[in-house]
């Protein structure tokens, strides 16, 4: 492997300092599931790596602020996947985190590494533009919340400046019911990267927010305020003219080699109705449980 | 001239402190400077899990994790699985259901086998499956395997231990 630095700061203070002043040439090391691949076959060339595993600002934990549930950047995916609380109110994103990788990456892969490397194919992204995530970003000027659907510019670019770092995602507890599901299309069963993923999430008021990834630049989320998803009784045309609308955006590229792009936007109808289907099922569930 | 720094970690018991060259994986520090070459060297991106070693009790892809990350926290490779000449009840069922025909993909499946039965000691077909989705097999074993870790399971003799 190519020959670097490697720093481990202790505070975030010192791991801003660090970024700040070896920005360009700087990489974050959190799980690694992606930077070592990249040091090892020379796409990635940091002359920094700044491992910010141990900054307690930044770890680890997931906590209820009444509210507001706050997931440390550097949880990774296996503790999102069974936490209980992360389980109870955002159980779409629990459902993404089970569905990242293998075993082994979930017990390295990072929330804060999956939305950082801005791949369009992020499994997390989508529930977390469902459940209007904020990422709370620190940078030599302080500190900023960024929306997570400005997160997400371009593949492998995000939103955050040279300086900034991800501290913790927050997630606000919704304040009416919602029913919401994850769904992915892979090659094979097991560890795959998405061909397609996407949730949808259904509440109580008759909004439908679907999100998808992996057809397109970015992830995107789209809102139905019409009701004509949320209602199982509306009819297959009314509901086909509304996916017409929100999939509107949906431009896979023509040079993956995990699917063609007639696939994927077959697909993402698929599992769009899917995904509907579960929500307002579960949204269901939640008012008998509720 | 690349970096090293000093690192303490306990593997398979046993405490080390290494010198150790930054931009050296855990999977070569363990093979080449500590001579553990059960842990298997493949694919080296995380798509095969031959290198499958426990971190901290919880099954990793060594090839994807520094050597320096490991600073501090305890290891088990498939050479600490055994006790005092005797394999552990999860190698044994290997053997008897013949679940390794080259060996090659071995020491990962019995890795992450092990921690799958540490956090779920009766797991169905479906979560094993799921749980050595992270392990490739080339010679094809794979129902072998699921029968070797199901057969464990029910015995009721590896969950727990460590
Ligand atoms: S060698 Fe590490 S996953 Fe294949
Ligand atoms: S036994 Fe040969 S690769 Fe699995």
């Amino acid at each position: 492997m190519q020959t670097f630095a490697y720093l481990r700061p202790s505070t975030l203070a010192e791991a801003v300092a660090l970024l700040e002043a070896h920005a360009p040439d700087a990489r974050l090391l959190a799980g690694g599931t992606d930077l070592i691949i990249g040091l090892r076959d020379g796409s990635e060339r940091p002359r920094v790596v700044i491992d910010v595993k141990r900054v307690p600002e930044l770890c680890c934990g997931i906590r209820d602020d009444g509210g507001t549930v706050t997931i440390g950047a550097t949880t990774i995916m296996a503790d999102l996947a069974t936490s209980a609380l992360v389980r109870r109110h955002f159980p779409a994103l629990a459902e993404a985190a089970a569905a990242v990788g293998s075993a082994q990456i979930r017990n390295r892969a990072t929330l804060a590494g999956n939305i950082c490397n801005a791949s369009p194919a992020a499994d997390t992204a989508p529930p977390l533009l469902v459940y209007g995530a904020v990422v709370l970003a620190a940078g030599q000027h302080g500190a900023r919340r960024i929306p997570i659907s400005e997160f997400f510019v371009n593949p492998g670019v995000n939103a955050l400046a040279r300086d900034e770092l991800v501290v913790a995602i927050e997630l606000p507890v919704p304040a009416v019911r919602v029913g919401a599901a994850h769904v992915r299309r892979t090659r094979r069963r097991g560890h795959d990267l998405a061909s397609v993923t996407l949730c949808a999430g259904v509440d109580e008021t008759g909004v439908t927010r679907l999100a998808y990834g992996s057809v397109g630049p970015r992830p995107v989320l789209k809102i139905d305020e019409s009701g004509v998803l949320a209602d199982p009784a509306a009819s297959g045309a009314a509901r086909a003219a509304v996916f017409d609308k929100l999939f509107a955006e949906a431009s896979p590229s023509p040079r993956s080699m995990r699917a063609g792009p007639a696939y994927r936007l077959a697909m993402l109808r698929v599992l769009g109705s899917r995904a509907v289907q579960t929500a307002i099922e579960r949204l269901g569930e939640e008012r008998t449980n509720g | 001239m690349a970096d090293t720094l000093p690192v303490e970690m306990i593997v398979n018991g046993r405490r080390r402190a290494i010198e150790v060259p930054v931009n050296v994986t855990l999977l070569d520090l363990l093979r080449d400077e500590l001579g553990l070459t059960g842990t298997k060297e493949c694919c080296d991106v995380g798509e095969c899990g031959a290198c499958t070693v426990l971190v901290d009790g919880r099954a990793v892809d060594s090839c994807l994790m520094l050597a320096v990350e490991a600073d501090g926290a305890e290891i088990t490779t498939v050479e600490g699985l055994a006790a005092d000449g005797q394999l552990s009840p999860l190698q044994q069922a290997f053997l008897d259901k013949g679940a390794s025909q080259c060996g090659f993909c071995t020491p990962g499946q019995l890795m992450a086998a092990h921690a799958l039965l540490q956090e779920n000691p009766d797991p169905s077909l479906p979560q094993i499956q799921e749980g050595l989705s992270g392990n490739l097999c080339r010679c094809g074993c794979y129902f072998q395997i699921a029968d070797a870790v199901l057969a464990v399971a029910q015995s009721g003799q590896e969950g727990g231990r460590k």
